[in-house]
């Protein structure tokens, strides 16, 4: 077996496994508020959160 | 049998390179109108809902942002003030910033009418609709009308705010959405009059690209004669108090006279093809004043809106 032999698939370079890294911590951040979000208003709103006339 | 697969350049794109893509500076005018209009409303709105609103419409209007630096990637790449965005400099690919971009816009719109009201939701929307299909892909790259009509996207946010506390509309944000409406022809046909050449390389029909520098003075000319009576509408409507009309027909005067200014330049203007040597320098700084001013202006009024509604109770003004 050749163990030298390099893995397949993409090598990401340092920047771009930095980059991809605060991208994820950005959509993650993201979601997290929208859940706090919902959930304040939610509380905000108690049942009427559920009343939503056209 | 062996298959060679092409993948794309994983991306550099960082944090802020999609903070870009939202084009901040636009989109905190568009707060900032969209608070007023909903500060002034009539009713109450709870604090974190209100919060919620405004978090949409900033979202929203980053949406809009995101979707037309994808649309209009090629003529951003041809234009001096535009070529270092994100999609044109190579660091977000255009399929990133239109995922992007309705990422933003679904999520905004869903939340405004799930959390504050459908009208709201459905306003921000259309807002969003009419900038990117109509402005973007339609108006800009045919009709030097593009900002006039495409105008209305801008206009728009005022009447949103004001439909999230109340669900509905009325004359005062009407007005609003008018002063905002007839703001933007001479905000931007005083940018473009600067920036002829780089609108003229980029192929976009901006005013003085079609009709040249004289006519896209006297249009400046014009809209000011309008922007001026109708920024000043509100008090004399009495929707204000005189704290906001002193500002607005100040204001308005100061417009008029800078718009009166570029007019009398176009003798120099067309002076300059026969090697006037100062007067491009001299004609360009009162475009770029009226430019700049104009952004004050705008600032200014909706300012005194909410000064005059929060100050109102206490002096017992027509406008609280």
């Amino acid at each position: 077996m050749n163990e030298d032999k390099p893995e397949p698939g993409i090598r990401l370079t340092e920047r771009q496994l930095r980059a991809r890294r605060a991208r994820s911590i950005a959509i993650a951040v993201s979601l997290g508020l929208l859940v706090i979000l919902f959930y304040i208003v939610t509380l905000v709103k108690g049942p009427g959160v559920l009343h939503r006339p056209l | 049998m062996s298959v060679t697969l092409s993948h794309a350049e994983p991306s550099i794109a960082g944090v802020g390179d999609y903070i870009a893509l939202m084009k901040p500076r636009v989109m905190s005018l568009v707060v900032f109108t969209a608070f007023v209009g909903l500060a002034i409303a009539p009713g109450h709105l709870h604090p974190v809902i209100a919060v919620t609103a405004l978090i949409c419409i900033a979202v929203g209007a980053g949406a809009a942002g995101a979707l037309n630096m994808w649309y209009d990637a090629d003529i951003d790449a041809r234009m001096t003030r535009t070529q270092g965005r994100p999609v044109p400099a190579g660091r977000v690919t255009p399929g990133e910033a239109l995922a992007f971009g309705i990422t933003l816009a679904g999520f905004a719109v869903v939340t405004l009418g799930l959390l504050v009201n459908v009208v709201a939701g459905a306003l921000l929307a259309a807002t969003i609709a009419f900038y990117v299909l109509i402005y973007t892909m339609w108006l800009k790259r045919r009709t030097p009308q593009n900002i006039v009509i495409g105008g209305a996207a801008g206009a728009l946010p005022p009447m949103i705010g004001w439909a999230s506390v109340t669900g509905g509309f009325a004359v005062e944000p009407v007005l609003l959405f008018l002063i905002i409406f007839f703001w933007t022809p001479p905000h931007f046909w005083a940018l473009s009059l600067y920036r002829a050449q780089d609108y003229a390389r980029a192929g976009i029909p901006m005013l003085p690209v079609v009709s040249g520098e004289a006519e896209t003075r006297r249009q400046i000319l014009l809209y000011s004669l309008i922007l001026a009576p109708l920024g000043a509408s509100p008090w004399l409507l009495g929707y204000a108090g005189p704290l906001y009309g002193i500002v607005a027909v100040a204001g308005g005067a100061a417009i008029v006279a800078l718009a009166l200014r570029i007019h009398r330049n176009r003798a120099q203007a067309s002076e300059k093809n026969a090697a006037a040597s100062g007067a491009p320098r001299q004609t360009h700084a009162a475009s770029k004043q009226m430019f700049a001013f104009s952004i004050l202006y705008l600032f200014l009024l909706f300012a005194m809106l909410l000064v005059d509604r929060l100050a109102g109770p206490l002096f017992g003004q027509v406008g609280a």
